[in-house]
């Protein structure tokens, strides 16, 4: 487990104060918009940046104390790290890149084994190229292999599919999802993509402007804020809901929610009972007084008005109760005109949901 | 074909200057390497002072560096009176004299070369390269100078031609000493003080010129191909 306490001001007034442990899952996500610190906190933990003071302490082993004047350098912190540019050697060829880390770890520390890594990776027939000679997604999969192959106790991702368009991200995902399954290494992953983050985070910290805002299991941390952190830049509600159908006839899903059924289009490797994780965007949301009759809208539920807020402009956005928490974002006159209060029983009208974690 | 034979003087000259400049080459290196590194890469006080020493002999008179290194290297010169008591090594009025005059003046060059091309390395695959367990010596010798070759090449070519025309230094230190100090460039001055050698003279000129283009073609290929390597 990784206890982090990382105070740093930077010239120019940005300042990062900012204390979190990683959570019981795997992986721990740090999530922010950019400019938050997420990376100069992930950099410290690594030993690529000195905190100005604070502590860093990985399973009971100190490896920076300003107080005590312990600072161990990286290459004997035993933390892997993934670039957000693969950063892998022009002059070595993919396979002495991957040996790079794993030659330099101890027979007895090597908990990783070489061909089961290519195999996850699928890098097998890119032994023998250089890098200038990969695509970005080949670049990234070599990246992935040479930071486990070290068998670090910690692996840090910082933003690794940043620089890749939505294809390369949608192909590359997957191969982060059978690291953690496979090898299990406990993972900070840093990103300002909320779909990553419901996808691979057990746990996430909230950071803004160099400060740890919330921390926790992932879908009750990221609901918990108000609205607009509960969806960086497009703001929504995150929901974690079982399959209670995988295959609901017309090419569709159903997913139990507390409240009722909620119809998604079919997910491709559904199994009934499985755990998806959904957001729904509360522009997306729309509110009835009654249940409305003769709508093309599939997904009508139940729901109890929480609270209702000024939105920016003439919106507002009213938390809603569904047997899971619910964002819609509506027009304040139509607020008015439903006489929404905390209390009201309404129906909440689903346009539209992502899914992002099928598992 | 005679015309294409060297003389014994040619000869002499020709071999002492080659020794004289590789050894210059061989023995500035590891010093240049280091210096280069420690510019590019750290931060300290002084820094702008060792800087500075560094490039001293390129805008001193080298009479004045052929001078210095004669009072410091001299019989009565601190540095020579110790290498001559614990290793009874000689340097003033020495071939290795001429080595050590050549590698002082050519060193500015070195360090130049080999620091612009360090500083083009990315810091970030070095910072890669220590989360997966080198430490700093392992960074250099396996990320950083593997990745700054093509421009420690140009160093030590520039390195090499400039100890094959170094002159003012050598004089000064090490004197004309047929066999001993006189290299190309000194033969070539000694022909110059004689009536009628032109024609020996002129040979000398273009054995020069010769030798310091081959060096300058062969390291130009080798860059090439090194680069090449690197982006394919």
């Amino acid at each position: 487990m990784l206890e982090a306490h990382i105070e740093k001001a930077f010239p120019g007034g940005f300042r990062i104060d900012a204390a979190f442990r990683t959570g019981a899952g795997r992986v721990t996500a740090l999530f922010g918009p950019s400019g938050a610190g997420k990376s100069s906190i992930a950099n410290a933990v690594a030993g690529l940046i000195a905190p100005d003071s604070g502590r860093v302490i990985l399973d009971g082993e100190v490896l920076f104390d300003s107080a005590a004047g312990i600072d161990l350098p990286p290459e004997r912190r035993r933390i892997g790290y993934v670039f957000q540019d693969a950063r892998l050697f022009p002059h070595l060829t993919v396979s002495a890149n991957l040996d790079y880390g794993l030659r330099r770890t101890p027979q007895h520390l090597r908990r990783v084994l070489r061909d089961q890594v290519i195999d996850l990776l699928a890098i097998g027939h890119l032994l023998g190229r250089r890098p200038g000679r990969l695509s970005g997604g080949e670049k990234s999969r070599v990246a992935f292999g040479r930071a486990v192959l070290s068998s670090p106790r910690l692996l840090v991702f910082d933003e690794p599919l940043a620089s890749l368009d939505a294809a390369r991200k949608a192909e590359i995902l997957p191969f982060i999802e059978r690291l953690r399954d496979e090898l299990a290494i406990p993972t900070i992953y840093v990103s300002h993509a909320i779909e990553e983050i419901l996808r691979l985070a057990d746990d996430v910290g909230v950071l803004e402007a160099g400060r740890v805002l919330r921390a926790g299991p992932t879908v009750e941390t990221l609901n918990a804020g108000n609205i607009v952190h509960a969806d960086m830049g497009d703001p929504g509600s995150v929901i974690e809901a079982c399959i209670a159908e995988a295959d609901a006839g017309d090419g569709l899903t159903a997913l139990a929610l507390d409240g009722g059924r909620l119809f998604v289009p079919k997910l491709g490797n559904a199994r009934t009972g499985a755990l998806v994780r959904l957001r729904i965007r509360a522009r997306d949301v729309a509110i009835a007084r009654e249940r409305p009759a003769g709508l093309s809208i599939l997904n009508v539920l139940p729901a109890r008005v929480k609270s209702v807020e000024d939105g920016p402009a003439a919106q507002a956005d009213v938390a809603l109760d569904v047997g899971a928490p619910l964002w819609a974002r509506i027009t304040r006159r139509s607020a008015r005109e439903l006489a929404l209060a905390p209390g009201a029983e309404v129906y909440a009208l689903i346009k539209s949901v992502a899914i992002d974690r099928g598992n | 074909m005679d015309i294409l034979a060297l003389s014994a003087l040619e000869r002499e000259a020709l071999a002492l200057s080659l020794r004289v400049a590789l050894w210059c080459v061989a023995i500035s290196l590891p010093f240049g390497v280091l210096c280069a590194w420690v510019l590019a890469r750290c931060a300290f006080p002084g820094k702008s002072l060792l800087d500075g020493v560094i490039h001293l002999p390129l805008v001193l008179p080298p009479v004045v560096v052929g001078y210095a290194l004669l009072m410091l290297f001299g019989r009565q010169g601190p540095l020579g009176s110790w290498l001559s008591a614990v290793f009874g090594v000689e340097i003033a009025f020495t071939w290795k004299g001429a080595v050590v005059a050549s590698a002082v003046m050519a060193f500015p060059l070195l360090v130049r070369a080999i620091r612009l091309s360090i500083e083009a390395v990315d810091p970030g695959l070095e910072a890669a390269a220590r989360t997966l367990g080198a430490g700093r010596w392992g960074v250099l010798f396996t990320v950083t100078l593997p990745l700054a070759w093509p421009g420690i090449l140009t160093g030590m070519v520039l390195a090499f031609a400039r100890s094959l025309g170094e002159f003012g230094a050598t004089i000064t230190f090490v004197s004309n000493i047929p066999g001993e100090t006189r290299t190309l460039p000194l033969a070539l001055y000694g022909l110059s003080q004689v009536p009628g050698s032109e024609t020996a003279a002129l040979r000398l000129v273009i054995i020069s010129t010769a030798l310091a283009f081959t060096a300058l073609i062969a390291s130009e290929i080798l860059a090439a191909r090194i680069r090449k390597r690197l982006a394919a």
